[in-house]
């Protein structure tokens, strides 16, 4: 039973019927990351799948930005507890990436410039769940909010929609990436509101 | 994570829109400096609001713990915190949350705290903390802010700062400055950074907490210091944040 925060009434709009449980809405776009913003000229860019210890596709910023790209419009939930809705992203689907990429392993950890690291399962980034993305709201995605290219799997909190992304590793088994490894939740449904790993 | 019954049992203003809250939380694990807690405010019918703020006080065994809010003017939750919660009222948080950007007392490499307005909270707790635990890692913090009178924590801090070289203390003010201060008022910047934090040479770990425009500009002065940039750890707050 929760205690009645006396003369609390909050505020309160239609909009919040749209949000998982816990969150509030925003129209700012904050920033979280754990360290420095990386910088990465688009010559040195590049993107990986390996599964471990081979490298099976690579693509560089010119042969990437030659694929088919897709316009997304998606909710954003952060587990810091904002929600910002309708966002507008450019992006190539994962499912592109991985289309001739044959593999039975069912988990990828991806991995950024910064060394930052995050892990889902195979399947929440296949059939349109899941795009790489280098451009919001109709411009070329600014370095703070993971350019030139992030991660967006807008169905997880969004610490899995890894900024600065250069490459997934893919895994026989789930293992914890950066802040799964640091108390956040395996898998970070927003929804269920698996926010920590305790819950 | 079970949310935990906190009873008010001080309050103390920090500056004309920043309230500390010192609670006596039930069955209190404990905490790092650096982390913070979820928490929820309830109305009558039912619903509820959660906002995450840090920790002020000192890693500590007893149940007590310091939350330092700053009044956001469009807040859900703190200008009620800040303005309506009284002593003896009893209110619910979870946590302690973060495993990242904390201090912890078995470090002995120089510290480097930078703080941007009440982003000094977290780093409050690791200078706190510091203190408690007897530590000898020699801390600087360079804690900017507006105007002197929006200065968390002023008379704790000469108080550190008065104790010898181990804790070494510069402002930065980006608006207004004391009466003679010798630096023109203005954002942090190169020469600043040379003369108000440790030099990267003796390889410090950085902490660096406040609103996104200042973390992204002190970390990018930091590495072009030539500090490495996995030696830095930053905690930003966007201006909905609420975070702290």
């Amino acid at each position: 039973m929760a205690i009645i925060s006396r003369g609390f009434s909050g505020r309160r709009s239609a909009a919040d019927a749209k949000l998982p449980p816990g969150q509030y809405l925003t129209t700012d776009f904050p920033v979280l990351s754990a360290g420095p913003t990386p910088h990465i000229a688009l010559d040195r860019w590049e993107f990986t799948i390996d599964d471990g210890s081979n490298v099976l596709k690579r693509w560089d910023w010119k042969t990437l930005r030659e694929l088919p790209t897709e316009a997304i419009t998606v909710d954003l939930h952060c587990v810091t507890r904002w929600s910002k809705l309708g966002t507008s992203w450019e992006g190539v689907a994962l499912d592109v990436l991985l289309a001739n990429v044959k593999t039975d392993l069912p988990y990828a950890m991806f991995r950024s410039y910064g060394d930052y690291t995050t892990n889902l399962p195979l399947k929440d980034v296949m059939n349109k769940q899941a795009w790489i993305a280098f451009k919001y709201d109709g411009a070329d995605l600014e370095p703070e909010h993971g350019g030139p290219a992030r991660l967006l799997v807008p169905h997880h909190y969004l610490w899995k929609s890894a900024k600065w992304v250069k490459g997934m590793t893919l895994m026989p088994h789930d293992k914890p990436g950066f802040w799964e490894n640091l108390g956040y939740h395996i898998y970070g449904d927003p929804w269920k509101e698996q926010r920590y790993s305790e819950e | 994570m079970t949310w935990r019954t906190a009873r008010v049992v001080g309050l103390h203003d920090e500056t004309a829109t920043a309230r500390t809250l010192a609670l006596v939380v039930h069955d209190w694990p404990g905490h790092v400096a650096g982390q913070h807690v979820d928490m929820r405010l309830t109305a009558a019918d039912g619903y509820s609001a959660v906002r995450s703020y840090s920790i002020a006080s000192a890693s500590s065994s007893d149940r007590r713990i310091d939350l330092t809010i700053e009044r956001l003017p469009n807040g859900e939750v703190s200008p009620y915190l800040t303005k309506e919660v009284m002593v003896g009222d009893e209110l619910e948080l979870r946590g302690p949350i973060g495993g990242w950007f904390v201090w912890r007392s078995d470090q002995t490499e120089p510290i480097q705290l930078v703080a941007g307005g009440s982003g000094i909270v977290p780093l409050m707790a690791m200078l706190r903390s510091r203190g408690s635990a007897g530590s000898s890692a020699p801390f600087r913090l360079l804690y900017s802010v507006r105007e002197p009178e929006t200065v968390f924590y002023r008379d704790e801090l000469r108080a550190l700062s008065n104790q010898g070289d181990a804790v070494v203390i510069t402002y930065a003010y980006t608006r207004v400055t004391p009466k003679d201060w010798p630096r023109p008022a203005g954002r942090i910047d190169a020469p600043l950074i040379a003369t108000g934090t440790w030099p990267s040479t003796l390889r410090p770990t950085s902490y660096v907490c406040g609103p996104t425009s200042f973390v992204e500009h002190a970390t990018d002065l930091l590495i072009a210091a030539g500090h490495d940039r996995e030696k830095i750890r930053t905690e930003r707050f966007g201006a909905t944040g609420e975070r702290k």
